[in-house]
């Protein structure tokens, strides 16, 4: 779990500086040829591959987990003890990740396979014909009901973060009195940073 | 003071059990948890029923015998064990629900007795420097920096009582494993079966039914000798890197 | 009975490895024809266990807990003491052994006392080769500190919980010997009879606790490493589930019990604080070190504190009386613990106890604060002081410790010889259960060495020679020995489960223990032992008429396994009483107050007590028959103590 969370926050730091370009004020220009970059460029594409299997490998692993700790204890507690020892994040890795998952499956149909296999407008830039993915993902922010979505979705990321980024490391068995504490604060800060400035994406997007 | 008692009750292992109320009207707070129980039991044995059965032995938190989950919580609001806890952590008029340590490794034997032998199986596949009495150096022969000495006690402080997997959500026995384990790891004397060690343990405990770690850090806060969630990285440090170069397939 | 001690003739130094030289031996290739029980897991019972399992036997190891690792030796706070030297202070193997036979008061072996000495050496390396974490100096070494009010720094430590981290030892060692298929492990049975074959130990009958089937288990010598009886006061530091059912069923099968009278009583415990207190915790007698002991001078204060109308600290200096440093000038609050007792019982006594119950004195920090600051006291005393925060709601920094004895530690216990033998052929006592190396009276962090002395390095040891001449032929557990001792266990049960009467077993628990510290704990006289005695008889006459057991024999029941305990301590508590009696002078944790100097000190009368009382069992309602060992001493010259 740790070494794919780990890589998968890496996959969302990069999808988020693409997606910041949404909000560059052109008409989607500088959006669309990052994503005709993205969709076309050798390196990234197999890059991708090894993406979508470390989804995989990360959801399935948390199925297993689950499962397993699950049957550890047939017969639960009759009081549960709320937050007193442990934070609720912590507590519902599973609960968020299943959001998240949800979340991720709209997305791709709407974007992803759009993107790849739909029927997709077109615009054209100094010539050259690039699919408008911008006005796919405008239209769709255009929708309050996505937007909603997108931001719940961005709030279970944070707290999937907020328990995910340290506790990977933990796993990792790096932990140390020195930097233990550092990678706490870095985690916590792209724990809110990152699923923030997702979510603003969609919201100024409506808003505008 | 006046308590209300939800106790969990299961004649045997085999019995599906349930909570039973009981009402107690003079409880002092100077009383220990268990003295109150004392105090039950004498008088359902004077009314011909059956005394509420628990573990405990030392009376003074260190044997590692008293359990117990106290309103959501193994060894109930304080961070010690049930045996050092005292009836003023309580309020007059409170209810306290009781139950026993819940785990698939740890079976209810009765009432809030459960069967913590797994643990001792977990010791039994390498907890442990594999000396024999006699025929070793002398003890000032390897001097140990008294850091490295003091945190190895610290691990070895772990009484064994399975806190840890009570509190876990998915019981678990990580703290505890981790705690022999880092012990052993950080002093001269258990560098020989590091790896085996670490693999072993590792391998009796999933046996044993105990579930995974997902690092919540509740085994920690609950642990009544305060062991620290370091010694999990430790134990995964030690066993990645014994997996990774070990010749088991 | 001619009792022999079986003591190697020679030097005292040359005794034991003469006779380690002497000793018979088991071919390695024979042993694993051999099967030893092993009775308790403490430090004496799981490191015997390892090491009979290290050399081949096969071992069966017993202990009533649901694990090893829960058995009492796990409590010891302070630390263990080896003659060790390395502080260069003039420690040595024969001051280490002269002062145990001088603590004990002059009542325990020579020969025993210098080999425990001997081997205490050997126990710190074996110890820290299993990877306990000992206090270590900044330069990696060893730490020592000086104990009890030792002259030199021979206690090896960790941190207060010294007696944890070697049990944990110990049970790693057993544990790795249960991995090698060498010791079978049964927690929870307890061992409710001996079986005896031709006059010689050859098995037990257990009874499964969770089950109650009870079962037989045979082999070719029995080894009891069932810890002390002090819960025959009902009240005590030790565990809940401390028992002396064991030993006492092999007294009763021949096995003489010695001393029984001498108890230790440890003045710094935490006081009782009502009827629902169910033990005693100790605290760290170390706190003497800084803590002023005092009580109310006059008995109107005392009242008034006790009632709540005063707070202890609205007494001046010159109402309060420091009754330690006034009576004993040169040690003050640091006299040995039983005279830090007795006079604590006595100023309680004399209507001056402090505490809702009167009984209890003051330890107090004040001046230690004021010299050093609560910083420092906090981290020499912090953990106590939070400990006793914990159980009393008080706290130690702004209001003085209530502190009052408590019992802590028998001496006493079955007889056996220089091989550990009882006087039943082939079967042996370790550890507390035996009466041991400590006389009348245990120094501090000996009773860790002791058992440990025992288990890894003594026994492995003598018990070959026994076994040496036993054949190896196998009982079946279907013999009638085993089936009458079944017969007998079971019939006892049902007897305790058919009286239906009246009273709990705590209550007649409770009952004895009250006799027993009234009349046999902190100071005995021949009027108060007589009448113990006549109470004693009419609670065991009660008990059998009227005690209440509930529930069934094939269940967990708690309270038919105390039913079955009490049972034993109530005869135990006669026999004490009866020794208590027979021993007319005072000597170590013994104070007969008829025996004392002209300044009411402890007065031995080497001329006449100079002997080991062993106890032989003669039936149901007989007499007990005293044995005498003579005690000789040619090393040592006999003082009497002195802490003016």
């Amino acid at each position: 779990m740790a070494l794919t969370g780990l890589f998968l926050i890496t996959f969302l730091i990069v999808h988020l500086s693409g997606n910041l370009q949404l909000l560059a004020d052109d008409g989607g220009k500088s959006f669309n040829i990052y994503a005709k970059f993205m969709t076309t460029n050798p390196f990234i594409k197999t890059t991708s591959y090894l993406l979508y299997t470390t989804f995989i490998v990360h959801i399935i692993w948390a199925i297993m987990l689950s499962v397993k700790n699950r049957s550890s204890r047939p017969v639960g507690y009759a009081v549960n003890p709320g937050n007193v020892s442990s934070s609720w994040s912590s507590r519902n890795m599973g609960i968020l990740g299943t959001v998240i998952l949800i979340f991720l499956v709209i997305h791709m149909k709407n974007f992803w396979y759009e993107m790849h296999w739909g029927g997709i407008p077109t615009a054209t830039y100094e010539g050259e014909v690039y699919n408008d993915l911008y006005s796919v993902v405008d239209f769709a922010f255009g929708n309050i009901l996505y937007v909603l979505l997108y931001t719940v979705s961005m709030l279970a990321l944070m707290f999937h973060l907020y328990h995910g980024f340290k506790s990977a490391f933990q796993t990792l068995g790096l932990n140390h009195p020195k930097y233990t504490p550092m990678i706490k604060t870095v985690g916590y800060a792209i724990a809110i940073i990152i699923p923030a400035l997702f979510a603003c994406i969609p919201i100024i997007m409506y808003l505008k | 003071m006046k308590i209300k008692l939800k106790v969990w009750r299961q004649k045997n292992a085999q019995d599906k059990g349930g909570f039973k109320t009981y009402d107690l009207d003079d409880v002092s707070e100077d009383m220990s948890f268990l003295e109150m129980f004392d105090v039950l039991n004498e008088d359902l044995v004077k009314k011909n029923e059956d005394p509420v059965h628990f573990d405990h032995d030392c009376r003074e938190g260190i044997c590692g015998m008293c359990s117990l989950y106290i309103n959501g919580r193994p060894h109930g609001p304080k961070q010690t064990t049930t045996c050092q806890l005292h009836m003023r952590s309580f309020k007059d008029g409170d209810t306290i629900t009781v139950e026993p340590w819940r785990a698939k490794a740890f079976p209810v034997v009765k009432d809030l007795v459960v069967n913590r032998t797994s643990f001792d199986k977990i010791i039994q596949s390498g907890g442990y420097v594999s000396v024999n009495t006699g025929g070793v150096p002398d003890a000032n022969e390897i001097p140990i920096p008294k850091k490295i000495a003091d945190e190895a006690f610290d691990s070895a402080t772990c009484i064994g009582c399975g806190a840890c997997v009570a509190a876990c959500k998915n019981a678990s026995a990580m703290l505890f494993v981790s705690a022999k384990v880092s012990q052993l790891a950080m002093l001269p004397q258990g560098q020989v079966e590091r790896k085996t060690r670490a693999e072993n343990m590792v391998a009796t405990m999933d046996e044993e039914g105990f579930g995974a770690c997902t690092n919540t850090g509740a085994c920690s806060a609950e642990c009544p000798k305060g062991i620290s969630l370091e010694n999990i990285a430790r134990l995964n440090r030690e066993f990645l890197s014994a997996k990774a170069s070990s010749d088991n397939v | 009975m001619k009792l022999d001690s079986k003591i190697p003739e020679g030097p005292l130094a040359e005794k034991w490895s003469k006779h380690k030289f002497n000793v018979k031996l088991v071919n390695p290739a024979n042993k694993r024809k051999y099967d030893i029980i092993v009775v308790g897991t403490g430090l004496a019972g799981a490191s015997a266990a390892a090491s009979f399992g290290e050399l081949g036997y096969n071992v069966k190891a017993f202990c009533f807990q649901d694990s090893p690792r829960r058995a009492h030796s796990i409590a010891a706070q302070g630390g263990i003491n080896a003659a060790k030297n390395y502080q260069n202070d003039g420690d040595s193997v024969f001051r280490l052994f002269y002062d145990t036979v001088k603590g004990g008061d002059y009542r325990s072996r020579e020969g025993n006392v210098h080999r425990l000495a001997e081997v205490s050496v050997n126990i710190i390396d074996q110890c820290v080769a299993q990877g306990v974490p000992f206090a270590r100096e900044y330069g990696g070494l060893l730490a020592n500190r000086s104990f009890g009010g030792a002259q030199v720094s021979r206690t090896f430590y960790a941190r207060g919980q010294t007696g944890q981290q070697l049990l944990l030892g110990a049970y790693s060692a057993l544990s790795r010997q249960v991995a090698n298929g060498k010791v079978k492990l049964h927690a929870r049975e307890e061992m409710l009879d001996l079986v005896m074959v031709d006059g010689n130990a050859r098995g037990i009958v257990t009874r499964n606790l969770i089950t109650g089937k009870i079962e037989s288990h045979s082999a070719h010598a029995v080894v009891l490493a069932t810890g002390g009886y002090g819960n025959v006061f009902y009240l005590s530091t030790n565990a809940m589930g401390s028992n002396v059912t064991a030993a006492w069923r092999a007294h009763k099968k021949g096995a003489f019990m010695a001393n029984p009278c001498f108890t230790q009583i440890h003045p710094t415990c935490i006081p009782v604080s009502g009827d629902h207190q169910s033990k005693l915790t100790l605290m760290s007698e170390s706190l003497r070190n800084d803590g002023r002991v005092w009580v109310p001078k006059t008995k109107e204060d005392a009242e008034k504190i006790r009632k709540g109308q005063l707070k202890p600290t609205d007494l001046s200096e010159d109402q309060r009386d420091y009754y330690l440093e006034r009576k004993y000038p040169s040690f003050g609050n640091l006299v040995p613990r039983d005279v830090a007792s007795r006079n604590a019982k006595e100023a309680c006594d004399d209507g001056r106890g402090v505490n809702s119950t009167g009984l209890a004195v003051y330890l107090d920090f004040a001046d230690a604060i004021k010299r050093d600051g609560e910083d420092l006291i906090s981290a020499k005393y912090g953990n106590l002081f939070d400990m006793y925060q914990q159980i009393t709601g008080e706290n130690p920094y702004k209001t003085p410790m209530k502190i009052y004895p408590a019992v802590h530690y028998t001496m006493g216990g079955l007889w056996v010889d220089y091989n550990l033998m009882t006087t039943i052929p082939g079967c042996y006592a370790i550890g507390e259960a035996n009466f041991s190396d400590h006389g009348a009276n245990r120094l501090g962090a000996s009773a860790l060495m002791q058992g440990l002395a025992d288990g890894y390095f003594v026994l492995p040891y003598t018990i070959g020679n026994y076994l040496a001449s036993v054949p190896y032929d196998k009982i079946p557990t279907d013999h009638e020995a085993f089936k009458k001792a079944e017969a007998d266990v079971k019939e006892r049960i049902d007897k305790l489960l058919s009286i239906n009467g009246s009273k709990t077993v705590d209550e007649f628990h409770k009952d004895l223990g009250h006799i027993m510290w009234e009349y046999c704990g902190m100071s005995r006289n021949e009027a108060g032992l007589k009448k113990a005695k006549a109470e004693i008889k009419k609670l065991k006459e009660d008990y059998w008429s009227n005690v209440k057991v509930i529930g069934s024999n094939e269940e967990l029941n708690m309270s038919l396994e105390k039913a079955n305990r009490v049972a034993d301590f109530i005869e135990l508590g006669e026999l004490m009483i009866d020794d208590a009696l027979n021993r007319s002078e005072s000597c170590g944790g013994h104070f007969r107050e008829e025996s004392q100097t002209e300044e009411g000190e402890a007065k031995r009368k080497d001329d006449e007590f100079s002997y080991v009382a062993a106890w032989e069992y003669n039936g149901e309602g007989k007499e007990e028959t005293l044995n005498k060992e003579d005690l000789v001493f040619e090393n040592v010259k006999l003082t009497q103590r002195s802490y003016k």
